[in-house]
């Protein structure tokens, strides 16, 4: 059971009370840029939370296996970018031979990710944090999801500001990021739901 | 006077993150006080101008092919020279920084500025180049940071302001006041240098020409052509 009840914790906080977007200001680019329509929003987040298991199942055994034995931890930053850079190319060739459907409908998203500071990010906090390798992947499958349903409820958002009269000087990004943090307000409503529902 | 236009054009022109909308996740993350803006500025202008020097020396040396790849892998290095470089002489900076620090590696400005600017010219441009838009976005993390310290704790700098029996309004440094805060800000610029900032689209990204998603996007001309 108590596998069970630290699994579900470590998801729910990921996903709603420390959002990596909305709390740790984790892949704001895709956030504002790329959540205009439902459609590429859910592309994206998928494809972003596929790429995020994937990176921590490649880093987390090269950090503790290579980096810590040699003792050149500091090359932590190095070695994980390039990994990340490595595994969207070799997802994106394997994905495009073996799951064509699939390669379809998030190749596009893929080449965006290596850049995106949540990838990089959650490999790096899941090593600062000590979790172990089971607790690193549910990590990183929260913190995906938490983009996902994050990026899901802001294209709805963004949908209805399209069809607002909004002020001259507020329009465009500026109204966008108001948004954003009305609705990171509403993620605030979260805090301590964790606690509350498990007791911890 | 040329020289004098690529060090100045990235302070208010061309501000990377104010104008140009790149590297928020810096400019909301770390700007809960304006001494930490102004840590973070500097340590990704250090690292900008140094990958910018080392780039436009390498451009010819560098395949087009890998581009992308060796730019990450000279920023990252960067990176962790000032990692240790701060861990050693400012650990109270360090430790506020925490994982942005690391994460200067995927700041769009530095790569941006190396795709755009730093493998098309010369060691001295691409050197000024880094250098005023460092040091604009060092202005607008500290202006942001400045905004959010002030109204959200009543300190500047760590300098008391306001006095004791005005409540400060603690949302301002919770993370909806970093977007709020961020989004009057930029209007405001957009107003007084009356061009409208642009929407963050494709069209920003550093990585829009490896990436077939910015293609696909109808707004873009190229585009139609591709089609």
């Amino acid at each position: 059971m108590d596998i069970f009840k630290n699994i579900a914790i470590i998801l729910l906080t990921g996903i709603l009370t420390e959002n990596f977007v909305l709390s740790k200001f984790l892949g704001i680019c895709p956030f504002l840029g790329v959540s205009k329509k439902a459609s590429s929003s859910l592309g994206m987040g998928i494809a972003v939370t596929f790429v995020m298991v994937f990176a921590t199942i490649a880093t987390y055994p090269i950090y503790h296996g290579v980096l810590v034995p040699l003792n050149i931890e500091y090359m932590q930053t190095v070695a994980f970018i390039l990994i990340i850079a490595l595994l969207v190319q070799l997802v994106e060739m394997a994905m495009k031979k073996y799951m064509p459907p699939l390669y379809k409908a998030l190749g596009v998203y893929l080449p965006l990710i290596t850049t995106n500071c949540a990838v990089l990010g959650v490999t790096i906090l899941n090593i600062d944090n000590g979790y172990n390798f089971g607790e690193s992947i549910i990590n990183a499958l929260g913190a995906g999801l938490g983009f996902l349903l994050v990026m899901l409820i802001f294209s709805g958002v963004r949908g209805r500001i399209e069809k607002c009269n909004v002020p001259k000087a507020m329009q465009g990004t500026p109204i966008t990021l108001i948004a954003a943090s009305i609705v990171s307000l509403a993620f605030i409503g979260f805090g301590g739901i964790v606690d509350n529902i498990f007791g911890a | 006077m040329s020289y004098l236009k690529e060090f100045t054009k990235g302070i208010l022109k061309e501000n990377p993150n104010l104008v140009m909308l790149l590297g928020m996740c810096p400019t909301l993350a770390v700007t809960t006080m304006a001494e930490n803006g102004l840590g973070m500025g500097l340590a990704t202008t250090f690292v900008l101008v140094c990958s910018n020097l080392v780039i436009s020396l390498l451009k010819k040396i560098i395949p087009s092919q890998v581009r992308l790849p060796s730019f990450i892998v000279i920023i990252s290095g960067f990176v962790t020279l000032v990692g240790m470089l701060l861990q050693k002489y400012i650990p109270s900076l360090y430790d506020a920084l925490g994982l942005f620090l690391s994460l200067i590696t995927v700041n769009c400005i530095i790569l941006g500025r190396a795709e755009m600017f730093a493998c098309k010219n010369k060691v001295i441009p691409s050197i000024l180049d880094g250098l005023g838009m460092g040091i604009g976005f060092t202005l607008s993390l500290l202006t942001v940071g400045s905004f959010r310290e002030i109204l959200g704790s009543g300190t500047w700098f760590g300098i008391q302001l306001l006095p004791d029996f005005i409540q400060p309004m603690t949302i301002f440094i919770l993370p909806a006041g970093g977007f709020f805060s961020l989004g009057i800000i930029i209007a405001i610029v957009g107003k007084i240098s009356k061009q409208k900032p642009k929407d963050i689209t494709c069209s920003s990204c550093p990585n829009r020409e490896s990436c077939r998603f910015a293609e696909s996007e109808p707004v873009e001309s190229a585009a139609v052509s591709e089609k």
